[in-house]
């Protein structure tokens, strides 16, 4: 990020202002990833009209970067009449896609409509590798023409990769394919639990050792030397850092309307068929609990010598039971970087029992704020309304 | 003939008001600007119709202490400026705007 977008995020923090907001229009998909954490029922999206109430509501409020994301955004037949609205309110419009429905014309309205940057995912340069992972033939060959359309309209494109058992070989090739398309690459090496705390698809995460494979690829993390250098262990200034933006200048809305931290932190905050935007933003007691928490305030993570360097996700914390606690999978991560295990780490070794309790889901009403909502009314433009 | 050097915001930027700035960026290459209290006035003003030196008199010069003249060189200088990043867009002749043309009350 560049100094002005670094300073724009500080000035968003003092002033308490939602810098960046996810949007997700649906969860409906036309893939069905084995990885996914979405359930692709339809409880219940939000409407036409209730959409850009929201986007109005959001501009409002100060949100600057939208991503606009799924389930497939392209699964909504008003698509394109919510991104013209969010180009009139004058967001600054991030898609996430797996681009399978973006032909020639889809592709001159994206580029007409200014949108920043189009994410899409591709997990394997293979496309039996890649088609099994999204359970839909012929996807890759699909997803690529996409990319190639919207690079053709100089639009920017980044290939998001993200690494699990199945493709575990192959990020160099998908790396390779998007420097050949002209896309910027990024990979996430964490499967995460699904929203509903259901974590059977964790089994799909790499072992260590190809995590430390990834974590030692210069081309991937820069200087391996820095990278993977020891941590030093949190100083006082650092007990005092904000774990994350989730709460504090960003935030994640369903399509049903819920308010979370962050599309990763399933707590909910509030409802906007309920409540406004900005008052769940700086009344909810849930997102104010959150913007409490300091390092200082997480009993094993400000102990843990890692506490400071740590890329500590404080929705998957929420998860595993605490969102003061640590995140067992950044902890696997921390390790395979740098080869020292964790506080946490080290008390499960020491008391395997402990994982079991620490394992624990712990959501909060989710199933019930879902359940709770009103059934899709005859406005709502989408596909399978 | 017409003179008249009309400006319009590009329908590629994304824009905010952030405390007491106007964030901009461009959508094209993702770079992000800051406009300073005249900057912005000039900037929301910019709406296709209304010829620069209209908008120089009737909204910098009514809101800040300075001579129209002066305004007007240093909004040419802005306006080119901000053009050369695509942020808006030049013309001498009033710039139709397309339904996806970005709100004044951002």
């Amino acid at each position: 990020m560049s100094v002005l977008g670094l300073e724009m995020v500080a000035k968003a923090l003092k002033l308490s202002i939602p810098l960046t907001v996810q949007l997700d229009l649906t969860y409906r998909c036309n893939e069905r990833c084995v990885h996914c954490y979405l359930d692709h029922d339809n409880h219940g999206e939000m409407t036409t009209a209730e959409i850009k109430d929201l986007l109005d509501q959001m501009a409002d409020a100060g949100v600057f970067y939208l991503t606009v994301s799924g389930g497939e955004i392209m699964m909504r037949r008003d698509f394109f009449e919510i991104l013209e609205y969010a180009r009139k309110r004058t967001f600054c419009i991030k898609l996430k896609t797996n681009g399978i429905l973006i032909r020639k014309q889809e592709a001159d309205r994206i580029k007409e409509l200014g949108v920043e940057s189009v994410q899409v995912s591709i997990y394997s340069h293979i496309p039996e590798v890649h088609d099994a992972i999204t359970k839909l033939p012929g996807s890759l060959v699909d997803s690529i023409e996409a990319i190639r359309r919207l690079r053709s309209h100089g639009i920017q494109v980044i290939m998001a990769n993200v690494l699990m058992v199945q493709n575990a070989s192959d990020y160099q090739g998908v790396k390779a394919l998007a420097e050949e398309l002209g896309a910027r690459f990024i990979m996430d090496p964490t499967v995460t639990p699904m929203m509903d705390g259901d974590r059977s698809i964790l089994g799909l995460n790499v072992d260590e050792a190809a995590l430390r494979e990834v974590f030692r690829n210069e081309g991937l993390v820069g200087s391996v030397e820095e990278f993977c250098a020891p941590p030093q262990g949190p100083d006082e200034d650092a007990l005092d850092m904000l774990p994350c933006s989730a709460g504090h200048t960003a935030c994640y809305v369903s399509p049903y309307g819920d308010v979370y931290p962050c599309v990763q932190f399933p707590l909910p905050c509030g409802n906007v068929r309920r409540t406004k935007f900005a008052d769940i933003w700086r009344d909810s007691p849930e997102l104010k609990e959150v913007r409490g928490i300091t390092l200082r305030d997480m009993p094993s993570c400000s102990q843990c010598t890692h506490g400071a360097t740590c890329t500590r996700c404080p929705g998957l914390a929420f998860l595993e039971g605490n969102m003061r606690g640590p995140s067992t999978q950044d902890c696997e991560k921390s390790f395979a970087r740098t080869g020292i295990p964790s506080e946490n780490l080290k008390k499960k070794k020491a008391s395997p029992g402990a994982i079991q309790s620490s394992q624990l889901v712990q959501i909060q009403g989710l199933q019930t704020a879902v359940m709770n909502f009103s059934p899709a009314s005859a406005e709502n433009e989408s596909v399978n309304a | 003939m017409n003179d008249k050097r009309y400006v319009s915001r590009s329908t590629a930027i994304a824009a905010r008001v952030l405390g007491d700035e106007m964030m901009v960026m461009s959508a094209t290459t993702s770079t992000l600007f800051t406009l300073d209290e005249v900057a912005t006035v000039i900037w929301e003003a910019a709406d296709g119709a209304t010829p620069l030196d209209e908008i120089v008199t009737n909204k910098v010069c009514a809101q800040f202490d300075i001579t129209p003249e002066v305004a007007l060189k240093d909004a040419e200088v802005l306006v080119e400026q901000l053009a050369e990043h695509g942020l808006l867009l030049l013309s001498d002749q009033p710039i139709l705007q397309s339904s996806a043309s970005p709100k004044v009350n951002l």
